[in-house]
């Protein structure tokens, strides 16, 4: 079985966000990018999954700039096994990722796709369940366990207040929650040998998708900074503050 | 505790190289670029690799920067072409002697020549530094960021051998997690320390060696340094302000620089030197407070603050410089500490010097060498123009340890009147005798400094500064800050010296905080350290020793 992974570049996460000082974005010159988190935790399922015998070859896809080439990279040191770029320089929204991946699975057929539920530069969590519709593929989002056997995964989602175990059968489509694994150091021979796996890079004409944005943004900007606090002598005095100044009760 | 760890689980894993460099700065990556480019000049083979404990090339370098290009375009002869990020040139150089609320320019006929910057460009160091890693891997140099280089490993004969990796997956007790993964080692023909000042390994060759036998100690700095995105109206690029005077008293070394970049950009920071002796000094709220002066005011006034960081900046000059050789390995850049603190400028010091050194190494790899003493790279810095530099300036720290005025005087002799007589370098030489730590003097005996509440528009508190470094760590790993004995913070810093690592930090890793008996304890922030080392140098007794922290960690730093 085949195992596709979606990856994603995106601002690291321990880089405090900027927005740009003309408000159309987050400033991205010269930070450090990295692989989205939640896809670094599918990248590892996969890659178990292949260790336990349960998946024979794992293909790791990120759609984006060239630069994405190295995201691809860190994939292949966790251990997947090739790697797929859809470059293109336009904004990818999620359907548009979405329909790339949908035209990936149909050329590579594979018997799983695994994808993190969210990215955490844009929070959208639509990825997963969009392909799902598109390949017309079952879905299990939120996953913290996966159990792959006899054509079907059996998957444990992290739902409000407590989790939800779920059948499906594959091929069918997963995203990782937090916690389903934590993702092995990449060590320095892997990333040695990451460098001589194959890394194919092709467009999105390739596979016949238009990826023209849809949705326009207008602006970004900073949450209100909070205001100073103040010390009031008796709850009275709290309550009085909190009715006719703060109108919160 | 590495030692036991490598018995349970190893061997270590090694891989060979002709060349292993340990840091991805600077002088490392000049190193690596140099040896490839001799290399392909004689159609040779040779493999190098760079280690850098950041999270990717200059994710740890900090510097002012106003950099000469002189070294540069030894290096690289078309660094324009090349799209090297020296955008900016220096437009105007301004001298300011500040008093409280006054500020004298020093007029441009009294300034000594080390203090002109026609030719140079304001820089962010830490972005010419990533692209000369992208320069460095398109000539073949393999760069492993995220990997510290935390041991130094020896030959039976007592050579280095190479370095290993720490190790990743260790609790906060120092016991494998489930994630654990045991360091591995890489060796080299040769290995060059290029950590940058006092660096950990480095420190740990010069003592194993006695390089710095019959040398002057070591001086140091800690520069704090800011980024800003400023009022438009206000900008000027290309103008370039340093700052002598107010904060600091007159027994105290330091001073201020800011300059304009590009984009309304400015960078702007305080350096102290670390020999000053009132241990109720704070270098961060020196820097705060002297934002607050109207002549430094005046160009943030509406303006942003993007970016924090701070490191600690060899000054000691050629007295102070160790030998940089010894077998099996050598130290460039300011692991040696070439900085020049006269000019307030390293970097160009640290691509000579990693240049000179990938010249020595070169040769002995063609003639077949290994692990011997690279008698080379010593001989051919004293023929050099950075080795003419360093001996115009060498009595410069000397001076200053004097005081302000004896510093101020002596300088301008050496480097504005005796040039005017034709005398390019002094004929004299003074030394210094005691290391930064030793000038403390007892809480008990010095005045308290009252520092002003930050405003939180042009000065601000330490935790939200440290924020922006965007510095962190693996929360679950053991504190990389260690003691050699615990009970020293409490009964020696604290009870004498009212517990200068709480100020001299400028990321606000040391506390002491009250025990529920109402005793004292100091409590290591870890995650907050932004790698500057200024404990490791100024701490009264040396009780602290800073060891690296999983690879990756630390400070996050873009534009600075």
């Amino acid at each position: 079985m085949k195992v596709l992974v979606g990856v994603k570049r995106v601002l690291d996460y321990n880089i405090k966000a900027r927005v740009r000082a003309d408000g159309a974005g987050i400033d991205l010159s010269n930070v450090k990018m990295s692989m989205n988190p939640f896809d670094e935790i599918a990248v590892e399922e996969a890659v178990r999954l292949k260790e336990k015998g349960a998946a024979t070859e794992v293909i790791a896809v990120s759609c984006g700039i060239a630069q994405c080439q190295e995201t691809l990279r860190t994939a292949l040191a966790i251990g997947a096994d090739r790697a797929i770029l859809v470059e293109t320089d336009a904004e990818l929204q999620p359907l548009a990722v979405a329909k790339l991946l949908k035209a990936l699975v149909d050329k590579e057929q594979p018997g799983l796709v695994i994808l993190g539920k969210q990215a955490i530069d844009d929070d959208c969590n639509q990825t997963g369940q969009m392909l799902a519709a598109l390949a017309d593929l079952p879905q299990a989002t939120f996953a913290s366990k996966v159990d792959i056997a006899d054509g079907k995964a059996t998957v444990t989602r992290e739902v409000d207040g407590g989790l939800e175990t779920l059948s499906i059968t594959l091929p069918a489509v997963v995203t990782a929650d937090l916690r389903l694994n934590e993702p092995r150091y990449v060590t320095l021979p892997n990333i040695m040998k990451a460098k001589k796996k194959p890394l194919e890079t092709i467009k999105p004409a390739d596979l016949g998708v238009d990826v023209a944005p849809r949705i326009k943004t207008i602006k970004v900007s900073e949450p209100p900074k909070r205001s100073a606090g103040m010390k009031v002598p008796d709850v009275a005095t709290l309550v009085a503050k909190l009715k006719n100044e703060a109108k919160v009760i | 505790m590495y030692r036991d760890l490598v018995e349970e689980y190893g061997p270590r894993e090694a891989m060979e190289y002709d060349v292993v460099v340990v840091g991805g700065g600077p002088a490392g990556l000049a190193t690596a670029i140099r040896l490839k480019q001799l290399a392909a000049q004689a159609n040779r083979e040779v493999s190098v690799v760079v280690l850098e404990k950041g999270s990717e090339p200059g994710a740890h370098i900090l510097s002012g920067a106003v950099m000469d290009p002189h070294a540069l375009t030894e290096l690289f002869p078309d660094w324009r072409e090349l799209g090297a990020p020296l955008a900016q040139p220096v437009v105007r150089d301004d001298v300011l002697m500040l008093s409280e609320s006054g500020a004298r320019r020093v007029p441009d006929a009294l300034m000594p020549r080390v203090l002109h910057n026609e030719g140079n460009y304001v820089i962010s160091l830490s972005d010419l530094v990533k692209w000369m890693a992208q320069q460095a891997e398109a000539l073949g140099v393999e760069i492993f960021p995220g990997f510290a280089a935390a041991e130094v490993v020896y030959n039976d004969d007592g050579s280095v051998k190479g370095v290993a990796t720490g190790h990743q997956g260790l609790g906060k007790d120092g016991e494998p997690t489930a994630s654990f993964q045991l360091g591995m080692e890489l060796h080299g023909r040769y290995t060059v320390f290029a950590e940058g000042a006092r660096g950990h390994l480095g420190k740990q060759v010069i003592a194993r060696y006695g390089l710095d036998a019959g040398r002057d100690p070591q001086a140091y700095g800690v520069g704090i340094k800011e980024l800003w995105e400023i009022d438009p109206a206000q900008a000027r690029p290309g103008l370039v302000v340093h700052t002598a005077g107010w904060p600091l008293d007159t027994h105290t070394y330091g001073g201020g620089f800011l300059y304009h970049l590009a984009d309304n950009k400015v960078t702007l920071g305080f350096v102290v030197g670390l020999d000053y002796s009132n241990p109720w000094l704070a270098p961060f709220e020196e820097m705060q407070r002297w934002k607050t002066h109207p002549a430094i005011r005046a160009h943030l006034e509406g303006g942003k603050r993007i970016g924090y960081g701070a490191r600690a900046i060899a000054a000691g000059g050629l007295l102070s410089l160790p030998r940089p050789v010894f077998p099996g390995g050598l130290l460039v850049g300011c692991d040696a500490g070439f900085l020049n603190a006269a000019r307030i400028k390293g970097s160009h010091a640290a691509l000579k010097t990693g240049m000179l050194a990938a010249q020595a190494l070169d040769e002995a790899l063609a003639a077949g060498r290994r692990h011997d003493e690279l008698a080379a790279y010593p001989e051919a810095f004293e023929k050099s123009w950075l080795h003419e530099e360093l001996h115009q300036s060498r009595n410069f720290k000397s001076w200053f340890k004097r005081g302000q005025a004896v510093g101020t005087l002596m300088t301008g002799i050496e480097h504005w009147l005796l040039p005017k007589l034709g005398i390019q370098s002094p004929p004299w030489t003074v030394h210094r005798h005691k290391p930064d730590h030793v000038f403390l003097r007892p809480a008990a005996e010095c005045d308290r400094i009252a520092y002003p509440k930050p405003d939180g528009r042009i000065s601000f508190d330490k935790l939200s500064s440290v924020f922006i470094s965007s510095t962190n760590h693996e929360e679950n790993q053991p504190a990389h800050l260690t003691l050699k004995d615990a009970s020293v913070p409490v009964s020696v810093n604290l009870a004498t010296y009212a517990g200068p690592e709480s100020r001299y930090c400028p990321a606000g890793v040391y506390e002491f905080v009250k025990n529920e008996d109402d005793t004292d304890r100091l409590q290591i922030n870890a995650q907050n350290c932004v790698h500057c080392k200024t404990c490791d140098i100024k701490d009264p007794t040396q009780n602290i020793v800073w060891v690296t922290p999983e690879g990756g960690g630390g400070p996050n730093y873009a534009g600075m």
